[in-house]
């Protein structure tokens, strides 16, 4: 189906022979319009609107001239489009360089491109921007999504190509061979994948506001800051034990440390910070592998408590008076560090007398009525240690109800929910047990981090999430050191042993994905998460470090640069041969008679006497016999009667196979 | 047994023409292909012999045409005159008219007389005076050509070249033939005492056997792969054309039919190639006609499955 002449080509009194150049078919339009549209969708994400909104418009004026069988616009009209779109990239992006200016530009010209095609090269142009597009998007996102919708995008432009090739080929034929070509693109893949010398880090580094729009624990507390973040069903952060995991109620993942308090807001101070812990690991030992999603900041979220860890690549791994372990710069890759705590060890006995000081301080004039209670509950008591039991036992009693939705607080927030309001989160528990403490004269501060976390069934990896953060205190006591009090767990135990959602009383409004009644959705989550996960580990994660592993457990240690191209030269050449040798292969055993013709001539090409490739039936025969003189005849009859059912009319079935046992009968003397 | 007539024909003719089986075997194929013969060889090989042989051996009409320089169409289509008897033009025809043509010299004559010929060949009518006149059947043509580079030729066009199925070298006889043929007979007085072995409706049996003889799928994959190998080759000015393709496979079962098969193997395909393809290929650059040796490498370029 070529595109019609138009009027003015039909006026123009054209040479014979130089006709109006061929325009798409609808098919080769239609595979090229999939796969540009399949290729620019992932980049929505993150593109313009209005970008987005021109391809859109320009793929559906292409699609609509294809239905209506037009000619392409004139050149003077894209020309004047492209000119625009180059004046709006430029005013969007103030520049044309760097990668995001640049993307924009491309996609644009994708789809302008696909409006001006007139002949085969055009279609080859446009498959090459998409390819590269394909590639670009990438630089945005490395999801297996996204992943994929690039390989679909690559699959859709080489059936697009292979439609250009051969324009009556049946569309399944070429979404097939497209397909194998891509699979036998495969085994490169992956060897460039694994031998390609990598790079630390990204190679185009991360967007420039990659740090901005983070969910996650902030440096200080006020009411209401965690159960914010409740709603949030991200991962904070993945671990992967060596051993069997800690017991639910042990695993609490220390971020900020929260020492001053002005009565509404606590705020975190300067800790010191040394190489080596404050402390003296003691007790039961949890290897395990922590991996953080980025989130701006510097802690490290270990288990408590975290003993000396490893180089992580971005810095040693430091340590804090308030037992905390921080990373050198704030967070701004996902990342991965192999970490060991010791949850039963005693911190602080050494803490000097100002850090005890500032863990008493509270701010005059606000929550009164708490310091008044506070000095009733510490009056007559003769340790730190039973003031902290008749807190508790205050806190138990005075049934506290612990919900998602606490009321909004006022100036004196500790005052309003210890005797009014008398419902809370844990942020609320936390902090006016400490503020209780405080003023009943015992040392005390506020921990936030994160809490419990959900074992994956598929991959066995612990997964916590924004949802898990949570918000508990310690206080010091004598010879004890800091000893860690939970007050959510006096209203709300099952929030320590099961997680969030069994604590909440009925009625509660949970986030979709943590309703119980759902379970189905929560497979299908748990599987999605660690596919993401295996993803992430494998594919995005292999750096330098597991290049280097990979290449020493094949036994080459020391690799440089050179050597790791001559391997790869190596192996992507005898893959090749592999390749080759298997499609010639193949070619060779399409059906019984050829395998049996192949038999033979392998068994005779064993004894010495090979058939030339070109070399026909009747021929080799001749020549076989005038070697084998004492075989001459049975070689004879062999050779030509594969000629005869070969190239004769029609051969039946029974012959074949008479042939086929013929010659596994055949012995050479 | 149509075979067994081709048998007794070469026999026959292998009596006359000493040492050149396979060459009489080919011409056959030609005749038999209902193409028609090239021979391009020097003077005095028995070229001339060859046309005698076949026309003596088949009982068929002969003329032989001597092209010159000043040969005109009409001299060999033939002319209307004046009859003043029956008042109008009566055509006269010209030696075309005959069942074997023997093209003497054909790259002597100028194009417009060459193409006339191949023009007869191709359509196997001619055209005079506005009435079309079909030319005898069979109509076989041997044309035989010196080599290009002697002095007053007008070499063949590549069109014209393709109107020729085979083109054959008759080359100098092997030492034995032509001893026996310097102390034997004279070959006139013996082809003069020759009878023919085979009648026409013979030929025409065996013509009609050859178109029978079975090509099979795999067969036409090797000439597929063939004609692609010479499509492909740099060294070409031009691959072989799907007439070249169809010739190719005429010949070849005529080959086989002559060899007693009722089936066509690739080593027909390979007998008759580089016949079939030699004058039809040239090399990129010069246009020089491709060696033996080159079309040997082709053939072995390309596997058999």
């Amino acid at each position: 189906m070529r595109a019609e002449p138009t009027r003015h080509d039909a006026h123009a009194g054209r040479a014979i022979g130089s006709l109006p150049p061929p325009s798409l078919t609808l098919q080769q339009g239609l595979w090229l319009l999939a796969a540009a549209g399949v290729t620019l969708a992932p980049h929505a994400g993150y593109l313009p609107w209005w970008i987005i909104a021109a391809c859109a418009s320009l793929l559906g004026w292409r699609a609509w001239l294809l239905w209506q069988r037009r000619q392409p616009p004139h050149r003077l009209l894209l020309l004047l489009l492209t000119l625009a779109c180059g004046v709006a990239v430029r005013q969007t992006y103030g520049h044309f360089f760097g990668k995001d200016p640049g993307v924009a530009l491309l996609a644009l010209l994708l789809c302008l491109k696909l409006l001006e095609i007139r002949r085969s090269r055009d279609v080859r142009a446009a498959v090459l921007l998409c390819f590269f597009l394909q590639m670009a998007v990438f630089f945005e996102d490395q999801s297996p999504p996204v992943a994929l919708a690039a390989l679909s995008g690559t699959w859709l432009a080489v059936v697009a190509l292979l439609a250009l090739a051969d324009p009556t080929a049946a569309h399944r034929e070429q979404m097939r061979t497209a397909a194998l070509l891509l699979a036998q693109g495969l085994p490169f893949m992956l060897m460039l994948f694994l031998l390609f010398p990598r790079v630390q880090g990204p190679l185009w580094g991360l967007p420039a506001d990659a740090a901005s729009a983070r969910s996650g624990l902030s440096d200080t507390m006020s009411p209401g800051s965690i159960s914010d973040l409740i709603a949030s069903p991200d991962i904070a952060f993945r671990v992967e034990f060596s051993g069997s995991p800690p017991e639910p109620s042990a695993r609490y993942w220390r971020g900020p440390v929260f020492t001053r308090f002005d009565g509404r807001t606590w705020r975190a101070e300067r800790p010191l910070e040394a190489s080596t812990p404050f402390y003296t690991p003691s007790g039961r030992r949890f290897d395990y592998r922590i991996t953080l999603e980025p989130h701006d900041q510097r802690w490290l979220l270990a288990l408590d408590f975290p003993g000396a860890g490893a180089d992580a690549g971005v810095g040693p791994v430091r340590f804090t008076s308030f037992a905390q372990a921080l990373l050198a710069r704030p967070l701004q890759n996902r990342s991965r560090f192999d970490l060991s705590s010791w949850p039963d060890t005693t911190t602080g006995l050494q803490d000097a007398q100002a850090t005890l000081a500032a863990a008493l301080a509270l701010p005059d004039g606000v929550n009164p009525r708490s310091r008044d209670l506070a000095r009733q509950l510490a009056a007559g008591a003769g340790s730190d240690a039973v003031i902290l039991e008749r807190v508790l036992a205050y806190l138990r009693s005075s049934r506290l109800t612990y919900t998602l939705k606490p009321p909004l607080l006022g100036h004196d927030s500790v005052d309003e929910f210890l005797f009014d309001v008398r419902r809370g989160f844990c942020e609320h528990f936390a902090s006016a047990f400490t503020v209780l403490m405080r003023a009943a004269g015992v040392p005390a501060r506020v921990v936030a981090g994160y809490q419990g976390g959900e074992i994956n069934p598929i991959d066995g990896h612990l997964v916590v999430r924004q949802s898990d953060a949570h918000a508990w205190a310690e206080v010091w006591l004598a010879g004890r050191g800091w000893v860690r009090v939970d007050p959510t767990a006096l209203a709300a135990p099952q929030r320590i042993e099961a997680g969030l959602a069994a604590a909440l009383p009925e009625g509660e409004a949970l986030p979709l994905m943590m309703r119980q009644d759902l379970g189905w959705l929560r497979s299908l989550r748990h599987r999605w998460e660690a596919l993401a996960n295996a993803w992430d580990q494998r594919v995005l994660g292999y750096n330098p470090e597991k290049q280097r592993e990979l290449l020493a457990r094949l036994g080459f240690r020391e690799v440089d640069w050179p050597q790791l191209v001559a391997m790869m030269s190596g192996a992507g050449l005898s893959l090749l041969g592999i390749l080759m040798a298997w499609a010639s292969w193949q070619r060779r055993t399409r059906d019984p008679l050829e395998r049996s013709w192949q038999t033979f001539c392998n068994r005779l090409a064993r004894a010495g006497h090979p058939r030339a490739p070109w070399e026909g039936p009747r021929d080799y025969g001749r020549r076989l016999a005038a070697a084998l003189p004492r075989q001459a005849d049975e070689l004879l009859r062999l050779t030509e009667l594969y000629g005869r059912l070969r190239y004769g009319a029609a051969a039946d079935r029974a012959e074949i196979r008479a042939l086929n046992r013929q010659i596994r009968k055949f012995e050479l003397q | 047994m149509p075979d067994r007539h081709a048998d007794r024909l070469l026999e026959a003719a292998s009596r006359i023409i000493l040492g050149k089986e396979h060459e009489l075997r080919l011409a056959l194929a030609c005749l038999i292909a209902r193409g028609h013969l090239l021979v391009e060889d020097v003077p005095g090989v028995g070229k001339t012999t060859l046309a005698h042989v076949f026309a003596r051996l088949l009982g068929l009409q002969f003329q032989r045409i001597q092209f010159t320089s000043d040969l005109l169409p009409a001299d060999i289509v033939g002319v209307s005159i004046f009859d003043r008897e029956t008042g109008s033009f009566r055509f006269h025809p010209g030696p075309l008219f005959a069942q074997l043509i023997l093209a003497d010299e054909i790259n002597r004559a100028t194009p417009k007389t060459q193409s006339a010929l191949l023009e007869a060949m191709e359509e196997r009518q001619v055209t005079a005076d506005g009435r079309t006149l079909a030319l005898p059947s069979p109509f076989f043509v041997i044309a035989t050509q010196n080599p290009a580079n002697q002095i007053g030729t007008f070499p063949l066009p590549e069109s014209q070249l393709d109107r020729f199925l085979m083109r054959i070298h008759l080359g100098y006889p092997a030492r034995a033939a032509e001893r026996a043929l310097l102390m034997g007979e004279d070959r006139r007085r013996l082809l003069e005492r020759q009878q023919p072995v085979l009648s026409i409706d013979e030929l025409r049996a065996l013509q009609h056997a050859a178109q029978d003889v079975t090509v099979a799928d795999a067969l036409i994959d090797y000439v597929q792969a063939l004609l692609a190998a010479t499509r492909t080759d740099a060294s070409l000015a031009a691959g072989l054309s799907p007439r070249a393709g169809l010739a190719l496979i005429a010949a070849a079962r005529a080959w086989a039919l002559i060899d007693g098969r009722d089936h066509v193997l690739p080593e027909d395909v390979q007998a008759v190639f580089a016949h079939v393809a030699g004058h039809r290929l040239h090399l990129a650059g010069d246009g020089r006609n491709v060696p033996q040796a080159a079309l040997l490498r082709l053939l072995q370029s390309v596997a058999l499955h």
